[in-house]
């Protein structure tokens, strides 16, 4: 099965030559060799036929017909040697706490502008910036509860955080599923693996739920405000609310009376403690941001302001999501912690700087250009594969505002082998891992790691030809 | 439970079952057509008119096909055509998008059983199972609904979520009865009368058996329609679903059996008295259409009236906060989407 397969010049993170498996691998491919192709590949469907039955799926649009796809699965696990996920747990914990420590400050005092560790203009410069929200008390003092940071290994065999999603991160439903997948149609590649459990994070989610709740009495109520089933992470919702036996609701369920909120149920009102959310801030109050929002709760920022409603994720977080002030969270680990960043950054130039500009400009070709502000592989340039015309947009795009676009050089992302029409090929790969920070911050073993199943690719997201696997982190 | 659950749970169960039902109601009138050995034009239309007009989409089916009614085009128009939001399929869709809404309440097997169903109906092997083996089609369609009502009842608490599933069930049951029994009103007097047709809407109500062990007798227009109006213990009959009915909303509200207190209680006891103190002799005082007839309304009230007591109650004993203009108020989305439910 793996017969001629070739790493390439790429970081695999099967094999460390061509022939050479790395020793945390040699169990698995001992296991998947001893299966013929045959075999393999009516197991590969049965993975298939499960998602299509359990209804893991996404609407293919402008389809009369409604169809549905599953999204692609990949039986092949990618492996973490324990050792590698104790330095990438520990890098991940100091991140998520620095980040949460740079929105209190930055929704209160402000210290780290006044200390000129990230100027003023950078921080009011982001689009998710709620400066509304300047003093507001949040419960337990948490803003990121739950962060989903995108992983990359470079050549060099060494993680960097490419991003950090602290809004309302999807894909820890896949997680779950893509281990049951694995467990049903190959039970026994399992054996003897030493393969760290996931199947605790929606216990651990309503953990943290629970620890956020403004009111003490008694159970709290919690819930999840999906935007609806239309949504395409419904799936998720519904997964992770009955995961964790708690209500799903849509906006049009809760009301908001004297402050407090309640959802609508057959028997009158029932008070709601906490919210995790999965809308957007911009909806999810037509009274406070846009008017037009049919998915919200009206007066729910009154409630959330009087401290009688907990918000998972808090609002105001995107603010830490925009790529210039990414460039600066290795600052805030050494200004709030006092230590070194465990996890690098992947180098940023940023546009509004006049040396940064000038080098962005003259190595556009060789550099990856992001708009600070958007997320999906939107405003996005290549510069290795961009056409001449290409980039002299982007050149145009940067002068223009130059507050919104930043440049990093580009990180041949690592190989992990894929099964690609009955045989096995290097596919890049990247990793997400989904932090949960209550009374304490709990990082799932692994996380989704998604393939970008197109060769050569290295756009891993679902919209653009993407798959996920599952992801093994052994028990050293 | 949220309002908005139990209206999706009610109405899941309502279009599984009104599925079930047109896949009886076809196959049967098939069986008819063929025992009458006729295929003419004329007698087509003679017998699949009262079909499309008790799902009561005539008008679209007319709209649709402005060539008459073809036993083809009538059964593509019942079973897989889209455009009609009452074939089966668009049932079967109805049912599954009621119950995506609402799948954290769903156990996992009942999930995978609805979602197996929608999928088989818009499968290839389904669209050609209605070309070559029509009665393979109609036996899936029945299955699948039996393997859902085994599999809610064999997995899910007793508590409101089945009670409002099998208030759904159940009312749509007695409603869906009503229109077989008013089926022979559209007919040809002379095969109206035909112990064939009486038979046929047994075989329907899947009763033939269940009958058959009360009634030695022939099988005639009104010891059938007695049958499947008054009998007490046949799951089918309209008695038995508006005592089920009556059942599961007093279990809702947790009040004891012969009393009310709200609209859907009262209008529920009402129908039930009708139904548990009537005879023959009523239908045969108004004749047996308008007794249907009568019957039908009643049975909307009681869904409406279900409606008014659990979903849109909560919203009228409240202040709501000030709305911007632009947007809906959740009142107002939910009465567009009841609207839109009803119609379908």
């Amino acid at each position: 099965m793996f017969q001629g397969y070739d790493p390439d010049k790429f970081y695999d993170e099967m094999f460390s030559e061509p022939g050479e498996v790395r020793a945390s691998c040699s169990d698995l491919l001992k296991k998947l060799e001893g299966m013929s192709d045959e075999e393999f590949e009516r197991r590969r469907s049965a993975c298939d036929e499960h998602f299509l039955r359990q209804g893991v799926t996404f609407t293919v649009y402008h389809d009369e017909r409604g169809t549905e796809r599953i999204f692609p699965f990949d039986p092949v696990p990618r492996v973490i040697p324990g050792s590698e996920w104790d330095d990438l747990e520990a890098g991940l914990t100091q991140r998520i706490i620095a980040l949460n420590l740079f929105l209190h400050d930055v929704y209160h005092d402000q210290q780290i502008i006044r200390d000129e560790v990230i100027p003023r203009h950078h921080i009011e410069g982001a689009k998710h910036y709620r400066p509304e929200f300047r003093g507001v008390d949040v419960p337990g003092d948490i803003y990121i509860h739950i962060c989903g940071s995108d992983l990359i290994r470079g050549d060099d065999g060494q993680f960097y955080v490419l991003e950090d999603n602290g809004r309302c991160p999807s894909g820890a439903s896949y997680l779950l599923e893509n281990r049951n997948a694995l467990k049903r149609a190959f039970p026994e590649v399992f054996s003897g693996t030493k393969v760290r459990p996931v199947e605790s994070y929606p216990a651990e989610l309503r953990k943290m739920l629970h620890h956020v709740s403004p009111h003490r009495e008694g159970d709290p109520v919690c819930v999840l405000l999906t935007p609806g089933c239309y949504n395409s992470a419904y799936f998720e919702h519904c997964y992770l609310a009955r995961e964790m036996g708690i209500e799903i609701v849509e906006g049009r369920d809760l009301v908001v009376l004297d402050n407090f909120v309640y959802m609508r149920t057959t028997k009158g009102l029932e008070r709601v403690d906490v919210i995790y959310r999965r809308i957007d801030d911009d909806f999810i109050d037509p009274t406070v941001f846009r008017k037009d929002s049919v998915l919200g709760v009206p007066g729910l920022m009154k409630a959330y302001r009087a401290g009688n409603v907990a918000l998972a994720n808090a609002v105001g977080t995107g603010v830490a999501d925009d790529k210039v002030i990414y460039r600066f969270v290795p600052d805030m680990i050494r200004y709030y912690l006092g230590q070194e960043p465990l996890l690098p950054n992947v180098p940023t130039y940023l546009a509004s700087e006049e040396e940064d500009l000038k080098y962005m400009l003259d190595h556009l070709p060789e550099l990856v250009v992001k708009a600070a502000n958007e997320s999906g592989g939107y405003g996005m340039l290549m510069g290795p594969s961009a056409t001449k015309e290409e980039i002299d947009e982007f050149r145009k795009l940067i002068i223009a505002d130059p507050r919104n676009y930043i440049g990093q050089p580009v990180v041949s992302l690592s190989r992990c082998p894929t099964s690609c029409n009955g045989q096995m090929a290097g596919r890049h790969v990247d990793l997400r891992p989904y932090i949960i920070y209550g009374s304490e911050v709990k990082i799932v073993p692994g996380g989704l790691t998604r393939v970008a199943l197109r060769e050569g690719s290295l756009v891993v997201n679902s919209s653009q030809g993407g798959g996920s696997k599952d992801t093994w982190v052994l028990r050293d | 439970m949220l309002s908005r659950v139990a209206n999706s749970l009610y109405w899941m169960a309502r279009y599984i079952e009104r599925a079930d039902n047109l896949a009886r109601l076809i196959e049967v009138n098939e069986r008819v057509l063929l025992d009458f050995g006729s295929d003419d034009a004329g007698s087509q239309e003679t017998f699949w008119r009262p079909i499309i007009e008790s799902s009561g989409e005539d008008e679209r089916f007319a709209e649709l096909n402005a060539d008459g009614g073809e036993a083809g085009s009538v059964v593509y128009f019942l079973t897989e055509d889209r455009r009609n939001p009452n074939s089966i399929i668009s049932c079967v869709a109805q049912a599954r998008e009621n119950a995506r809404m609402v799948r954290d309440q769903l156990s996992e097997a009942l999930w995978e059983e609805i979602n197996s169903l929608f999928l088989f109906v818009n499968s290839e092997s389904a669209r050609r199972m209605l070309v070559e083996d029509r009665a393979d089609y109609f036996s899936a369609i029945r299955r699948g609904t039996f393997c859902f009502h085994g599999i809610a009842a064999g997995t899910t608490l007793r508590g409101e979520a089945w009670e409002f599933m099998d208030l759904g069930r159940h009312l749509e049951r007695a409603d869906k009865t009503t229109r077989f029994l008013d089926i022979a009103h559209f007919l040809p007097p002379e095969y109206a009368a035909s112990a064939d047709h009486w038979m046929a809407i047994l075989k329907s109500c899947g009763a033939l058996d269940a009958y058959r062990t009360i009634n030695r007798g022939a099988v005639d227009r009104d010891s059938v329609t007695e049958f499947l109006l008054f009998d007490l213990n046949f799951p089918r009959s309209i008695a038995f679903c508006i005592d089920r009915v009556d059942g599961c909303l007093h279990h809702i509200s947790g009040r004891p059996r012969g009393t009310y207190g709200d609209g859907a209680e009262r209008c529920s006891g009402r129908l039930l008295s009708k139904m548990g103190f009537g005879s023959m002799d009523d239908v045969r005082e108004t004749g047996l259409h308008a007794y249907l007839d009568r019957l039908q309304e009643m049975i909307n009230e009681v869904g409406s009236e279900t409606f008014e007591t659990y979903v849109l109650l909560q919203e009228r004993n409240q202040t709501s906060p000030i709305m911007p203009p632009t947007t809906l108020t959740p009142v107002q989305a939910w009465q567009m989407e009841q609207q839109q439910q009803q119609q379908q």
